[in-house]
């Protein structure tokens, strides 16, 4: 199969007045179609780097970066939910499109199908300050897919959120995704998270990060991200990942 | 009206009375306060002549009114104050812009703003009279250099204090830098923007008194100094009385204009 996505000896410093640092140290990465990757590492290891220079945000040092399509639309999803107080729920999932210049009849009614689909119809029009931290992020979700994008960036979503919300929403979110059919790379240092929501979990060496080495996240009957977190072989790839992270304090 | 528990009607009435009573006291204070001011005046407590009287104020209005075209001044001073707050918000908030749109042009003139709002303006008023003349023009200029500047700077930092996520979050939509602009930077300091034009109409005011002080031949800044000169306490504080109502008509004026703008998220 063809990666969607193509990451080769992808290099990133960052200068300093009296320091460069060294964050990407020769990044390699196939990111398949379909697949939701997981990225894991020791903090500060320059995950969302990453993501910042795939999605244009950041220059890179160094290396290449081949999407497979020439145009390729990118959905990022921060940590925090960055909702606009001022816009409602459903003005806050059309802001891309404005900002495309592809909002018509058709694409907002296709937005908000997805907010009826997922439970947010009816806040459509309340402002986000009615909304809870989870129903917050959900709507993040639904922003950035909103432009109906190729492949999305997750950074750190639940960071931000309690325990129990973080593990429903992340529920939440796989759902969305795996229903949508979207390719996905989220970042995070939660290891439960990754291995129970992603196909494959990247490991990043502490910095300047390599790629230290891929698990394909083979558990027998996959089911739900709670459900996979019960099973016996989640916690031998926990165990293997913990033991590849190295984190000394 | 009726379904309301008892309670709620309690609360309603308690909060009915809170307003009445905070009416009341206020009219007590200016009542007293006339009342004490007419009384130590005709008693001779204090010199009529140095400190007036409200009934002398009273007159002195009615024949301002009658005989020396009292609007004509009140129209003047108001004039002049919504030109300068005119020329102030909308050339603040342009320069505004243009500082945040180059943050390298915002380091260039930091000092210089900095310098140019800390200055106390009046030192600016005979220079400015040589340079523009006696004349109106001058007044609003004065105007301008105290509101303009307060302006641009609050305004700036309000588009400076924007949360750094929501910037983002339109980068990664490839935003150009306009549309960061028109979509985050202005709705999010839309509170900033109204706040600075209810400082800036004070601001304007003070600038135009002063001005008219220095300068002028007719508005209520020129009665003051007028009445002073003539040793008419009066008239001086008949003026003073006057401007202090037209400030704050205008300050209620812009309230109501915010209210509108608020409620119409």
């Amino acid at each position: 199969m063809k990666p969607i996505l193509r990451i080769r000896d992808l290099k990133k410093n960052y200068q300093d007045l009296d320091d460069e640092v060294k964050a990407l140290g020769g990044i390699n990465l196939d990111v398949y179609d379909g697949e939701l990757l997981a990225i894991v590492g020791p903090s500060g290891c320059g995950k969302t780097s990453l993501l910042s220079i795939l999605s244009n945000l950041e220059n890179k040092s160094d290396g290449t970066i081949e999407f497979q399509k020439e145009t390729i639309k990118i959905g990022y999803m921060l940590q925090k939910d960055a909702l606009f107080p001022w816009r409602t729920i459903l003005d806050n999932c059309l802001i891309g499109l404005e900002i495309q210049h592809s909002l018509t009849e058709e694409s907002k009614n296709r937005v908000i199908q997805l907010l009826k689909t997922y439970g947010l119809g009816d806040f459509m029009n309340k402002y986000p300050s009615s909304l809870s931290g989870g129903m917050k992020q959900r709507v993040a979700l639904i922003r950035t897919l909103a432009t109906d994008p190729d492949i999305l960036f997750l950074d750190e979503p639940f960071s931000a959120l309690d325990y129990l919300t973080r593990i429903y929403l992340s529920e939440d979110v796989y759902n969305i995704i795996k229903k949508e059919g979207k390719t996905a790379i989220l970042v995070t240092h939660d290891l439960a998270e990754a291995i129970s929501l992603s196909d494959r979990v990247a490991v990043l060496s502490k910095r300047p990060a390599v790629v230290k080495k891929i698990y394909t996240i083979d558990i027998p009957n996959k089911s739900t991200p709670i459900e996979n977190r019960k099973r016996t072989e989640f916690s031998s790839y926990y165990d293997q990942i913990w033991r590849d992270l190295d984190v000394h304090l | 009206m009726s379904t309301y528990s008892k309670e709620h009607k309690d609360f309603l009435r308690k909060r009915k009375g809170k307003k009445i009573l905070i009416w009341v006291c206020q009219f007590l204070i200016i009542f007293f306060f006339l009342a004490l001011w007419e009384l130590a005046a005709k008693l001779g407590w204090i010199n009529a002549f140095l400190s007036s009287s409200p009934s002398q104020v009273y007159k002195t209005f009615v024949s301002l009114l009658e005989q020396n075209n009292l609007w004509n001044h009140v129209y003047i001073t108001v004039y002049e104050t919504i030109i300068s707050f005119s020329i102030a918000s909308i050339l603040g908030f342009f320069i505004a812009t243009l500082l945040w749109w180059f943050p390298t042009l915002a380091k260039v003139c930091d000092p210089y703003l900095t310098i140019l709002n800390s200055l106390p303006k009046v030192a600016l008023g005979p220079l400015i009279i040589i340079w523009i003349g006696a004349n109106m023009n001058s007044i609003i200029f004065m105007a301008l250099m105290i509101s303009l500047f307060i302006t641009i700077i609050n305004i700036y930092n309000g588009f400076q204090l924007v949360d750094y996520y929501y910037i983002t979050l339109l980068k990664t939509l490839n935003a150009s830098k306009r549309q960061i602009f028109q979509k985050v930077i202005v709705p999010s300091n839309k509170n900033i923007i109204i706040n600075c034009l209810k400082v800036n109409i004070s601001m304007s005011l003070i600038g135009v008194i002063m001005g008219e002080l220095l300068v002028s031949k007719e508005g209520l800044g020129y009665l003051i100094m007028y009445g002073s000169q003539v040793f008419n306490i009066n008239l001086v504080i008949t003026s003073v009385v006057l401007l202090g109502i037209v400030s704050y008509i205008m300050y209620l004026i812009v309230s109501i204009i915010e209210k509108k703008i608020v409620k119409t998220k």
